[in-house]
């Protein structure tokens, strides 16, 4: 209950971050050169004034400012995200059809770079400065460096076009119908280039801070007390070193949440995935600014989300946390 | 001078540095062995590299050369890598020093605006700035930094929050100096040096993301940057993938550069941390 407790507050405080960001982007758009109803006017193929003004004041677009950041905020409170004009229906119910691929998308890339991340950490830091650890640590550094579209249009032209082991893109073969577990292995089918490509660059910093968390840790004197005792080598990483080394890992799922969601954006381009990261992009190119709005609400929700997890998580490898008052 | 031979003892620093010197040294001759836009048509289009001793990295959809692209691409890159970074670092430094010397209320609103940045995925938030602003060289180098402040800005604000009750802090207050004088000449020169070494791994991302960018042509179409091409590589990749992939390696070399000196001068300034 405490770590309930504890997590919960912290969620709490998330609350103004949310409003803030929401009253940020919203004055930030009213920047933007055309609104709502240009962009149905124009999808229309134009239209007289007296038509546009009709149209504004219906979508209380003649309002103050303030007022219709009001009026924003209000309907957000009863979860509605106003309607976007390119795709003819409510933005809620536009993002919720696009954030199944990115959230399966983002939690496999998360699970493979942790995972491996992780691996690849304890073998290094095992071997420091040997030939594994030089080995792993340069991969590390060129995997960081690389940039994920590129890489992503490489496992294209690799895996796709020459060795034809698996599809260029989309989420499923929309040209035969699958049910049950058929469809599921087609869609992890479609989804193994797109995790490679979004995981790499977590890969190389998940197993570098991993390495590091593991020199630290092993050489405290509670791991000397644990060989002292006669322990073998493989027993105390397992039970002693990793749950402490694991700590900066969990911390570092927390705060790069934000960044894989971004990063989600150029893979799902690169893939053409429908996912919501595609959906930002598109509503970047169709100026569709509502959706864009909601978009920015629904990754920051995401993030607060990923970071609530994390909170949960990280009281669970460490019992101090909710020891302290 | 110690700092500097450490650095030097490093093969990895001495080879990120010595590809960085490569990158600005192609930067720099780009107009002398390419005198002619890069962006014009200089032959058959799709030459393949090394086929043809006119373009040695061959031509790409449109026939333009992309070794001039390449050239001129250094250019993009290093610039907007290099003043996004300086504006973000700017306006890291600012936030991070103020919340961190006054704290408080101040320190509260500046974490707030600074939380509400790392909440919003930095890519999402370019997304918006190039939506409303548009997108010019000028508006996506300065886009880029506005989205990158927050972890120097969390830096600064950690190192000020261990150096503002030092000694040296409070002889200078008993001595009458004001606040301003405090901040800028008596703490922010020691609470530089992490900073500087952490604008390395902006740099690093600033270029990334200026490329992810051009990559989806919301970046500045009309100069030579690595990502434009990438994305025009994109329509010929099946066959002709050299056009996407020769791009992508430049950029490779210049981030995994950066990265590499990063990591060489935090090493050298501060030596007990080596090897983590």
């Amino acid at each position: 209950m405490r770590i309930l407790s504890l997590a919960g507050r912290r969620l709490a405080a998330s609350i103004p971050t949310l409003i803030l960001i929401l009253i940020g982007v919203f004055l930030l758009l009213q920047f933007a050169p055309g609104d709502t109803v240009d962009a149905m006017m124009a999808q229309m193929g134009g239209g007289d004034a007296a038509t546009a003004k009709e149209l504004r004041k219906f979508y209380g677009l003649d309002l103050s400012i303030p007022a219709q950041l009001g009026n924003y905020l209000w309907r957000l409170v009863r979860l509605d995200l106003g309607f976007s004009s390119i795709y003819g229906k409510p933005v809620a119910s536009v993002i919720l059809e696009r954030l199944p691929p990115t959230i399966l998308l983002m939690t496999a890339s998360l699970s493979f770079a942790f995972f491996f991340g992780l691996v690849f950490g304890v073998i290094a830091a095992r071997g420091v400065n040997r030939w594994p650890d030089t080995l792993i640590s340069t991969l590390g550094l060129i995997f960081y460096a690389t940039p994920s579209f590129w890489f992503g249009l490489m496992a294209i032209v690799v895996f796709s076009v020459y060795l034809q082991w698996l599809p260029p893109g989309g989420f499923e073969d929309i040209g035969v119908v699958r049910t049950g577990i058929w469809r599921a292995l087609d869609i992890a089918s479609h989804l193994v280039l797109p995790t490679l490509t979004l995981g790499l660059i977590f890969l190389a910093i998940y197993l570098r801070i991993m390495r590091a968390s593991m020199l630290e840790v092993l050489n405290l004197d509670y791991v000397r007390t644990a060989r002292a005792k006669g322990l073998d080598e493989t027993h105390v990483v397992t039970r002693h070193v990793l749950r402490n080394a694991l700590l900066p890992m969990v911390t570092l799922i927390g705060l790069q949440a934000g960044t894989m969601l971004g990063g989600s954006v150029v893979v799902e381009s690169v893939f053409s995935l429908p996912g919501l990261g595609r959906l930002a992009y598109e509503s970047v190119v169709q100026r569709d600014l509502n959706t864009l709005l909601g978009i920015v609400f629904v990754s920051a929700l995401l993030v607060i989300t990923v970071n609530f997890i994390v909170d949960l998580i990280y009281a669970r490898l460490d019992p101090r946390i909710t020891a302290e008052g | 001078m110690d700092a500097v031979k450490r650095y030097f003892r490093s093969p990895a620093a001495v080879a990120g540095l010595i590809l960085l010197l490569i990158v600005i040294a192609m930067a720099i001759s780009a107009g002398w062995f390419y005198p002619r836009d890069p962006l014009a048509l200089a032959g058959r289009p799709l030459v393949w590299p090394f086929s043809n001793p006119r373009f040695l990295l061959g031509t790409d959809n449109s026939g333009r050369d992309i070794a001039a692209q390449i050239f001129y691409g250094a250019r993009i890159s290093l610039l907007i890598g290099g003043v996004a970074t300086a504006i973000a670092i700017l306006i890291g430094i600012l936030v991070g020093a103020f919340a961190g010397y006054y704290g408080g209320w101040v320190d509260n609103v500046l974490m707030r605006i600074t939380e509400a940045f790392q909440t919003l995925p930095n890519f999402v938030l370019l997304l918006v700035l190039v939506a409303v602003f548009g997108s010019t060289l000028t508006t996506v180098t300065i886009a880029v930094g506005v989205v990158s402040w927050p972890a120097p800005a969390r830096l600064t604000r950690a190192e000020f929050l261990s150096l503002r009750n030092r000694e040296f802090v409070q002889a200078g207050r008993t001595l009458g100096m004001k606040n301003i004088q405090l901040i800028f000449g008596e703490i922010l020169p020691n609470a530089l040096p992490p900073v500087i070494v952490y604008a390395s791994v902006v740099m690093a991302v600033a270029i990334l993301l200026e490329s992810a960018l051009a990559f989806l042509r919301l970046s500045d179409p009309n100069v030579a940057s690595w990502g434009n091409l990438i994305g025009l590589g994109r329509d010929v990749l099946r066959v002709q993938w050299y056009v996407s992939a020769i791009p992508g390696i430049a950029i490779l070399v210049t981030v995994l550069a950066v990265s590499l000196v990063g990591q060489g001068l935090n090493d050298a300034l501060n030596p007990r941390l080596k090897g983590r």
